[in-house]
């Protein structure tokens, strides 16, 4: 009879009182899809091109990210600003940006070398899909909208 | 299944006997195809396949702050035989391949695969001779998860992108004719 509640009673309540010492305890659990935890301020997710106040874009196509890029997932294609079209303050600009997400590593290289800061990495990690063409980001995908002041 | 219910209850000569012919046939094979679809969405058992860092991500999805099981997947299976998932986590070298490719078909039907991060979906930055440059050359994949690595919610987000892929698939759905398949049919046809 000792030996039953000795090897058997024991332990399970024992065990059982653990578990009944954790139920009180702070629950950690990130209900993910409802709620997210916060990010910190130098989190490294999706790109993001950005413009100046007035609408300029910053980028001037130098190509300097793609060259500091290890991955080698940057494209760029650059040309002349005219005064009739014009799209960053400096000489020339980004024809095409293009960024291939399935290589690009999150390293954050390419926002260092930029001069200007258009590229930066900001805190939207949803990237997942289905098919491997949608993850060429274009840079009308890149590009951040017009400022609201835009335009008044 | 109470929309389907609601379907009979509802019936006049305008709908027909069959029920909802656009959303999957019958009043009872759509329900069961909803029943299935669910069991399947609701239990998808992953297979261990972590091959680098992306690995020590996905077992942190499984711990208590991100907590896999919420979704019901926190049976993580080592044989391919009771595996419902396989994510591909971390670099696939020229060598593991062909395992990798052994273990996908060991698993039963139906079976998704999931790449996760940079190296899985493209090789990310070991563009070399070792590494086969995105694991989609020698198996279909689902869903692609990009970053290096993939944080435990960025995973999440791709397995509920899968759960979203699975309860749009009916049953019998299995094989998807392409374009060109149904038009050669319709040659034949005429």
């Amino acid at each position: 009879m000792t030996n039953i509640i000795r090897d058997i009673v024991w332990p399970i309540a024992s065990g059982m009182g653990i578990t009944l010492k954790r139920l009180k305890e702070r629950k950690v659990t990130v209900f993910y899809p409802e709620e997210k935890r916060p990010t910190f301020p130098r989190t490294r997710w999706r790109h993001v091109l950005t413009r100046y106040d007035n609408g300029l874009e910053r980028c001037i196509g130098c190509s300097l990210c793609a060259g500091a890029c290890p991955a080698k997932c940057i494209y760029i294609d650059s040309a002349e600003n005219t005064d009739e079209e014009r799209y960053s303050p400096g000489e020339r600009y980004a024809v095409r940006y293009e960024i291939n997400m399935l290589r690009c590593i999150f390293c954050g290289y390419c926002q260092d070398a930029c001069p200007t800061g258009a590229i930066v990495l900001r805190d939207d990690f949803e990237l997942s899909d289905y098919n491997r063409e949608d993850f060429l980001y274009t840079k009308e995908m890149l590009l951040e909208p017009m400022p609201i002041s835009f335009g008044k | 299944m109470p929309r389907r219910i609601e379907t009979i209850a509802y019936h006049d000569s305008a709908t027909p006997p069959i029920g909802d012919i656009q959303h999957g046939g019958g009043v009872l094979m759509g329900a069961i195809d909803d029943l299935v679809r669910e069991a399947r969405v609701g239990s998808l058992w992953p297979l261990t396949f972590g091959l680098a860092c992306c690995a020590i991500e996905m077992m942190s999805t499984v711990a208590a702050k991100f907590d896999i099981s919420r979704f019901g997947m926190e049976a993580f299976r080592a044989t391919p035989r009771q595996a419902d998932v396989m994510i591909v986590a971390g670099r696939v070298s020229k060598k593991m391949g062909p395992v990798l490719r052994q273990i996908y078909d060991q698993m039963p039907e139906p079976k998704w695969v999931i790449s996760m991060g940079a190296c899985a979906s493209s090789g990310g930055v070991y563009n070399n001779y070792a590494i086969i440059q995105g694991v989609d050359q020698i198996v279909p994949v689902d869903v692609y998860v990009p970053g290096c690595p993939p944080s435990p919610d960025a995973l999440l987000y791709g397995l509920i992108k899968l759960q979203t892929k699975i309860r749009g698939k009916r049953l019998g759905g299995l094989i998807e004719l392409t374009p060109r398949t149904l038009e050669q049919a319709d040659d034949q046809h005429h």
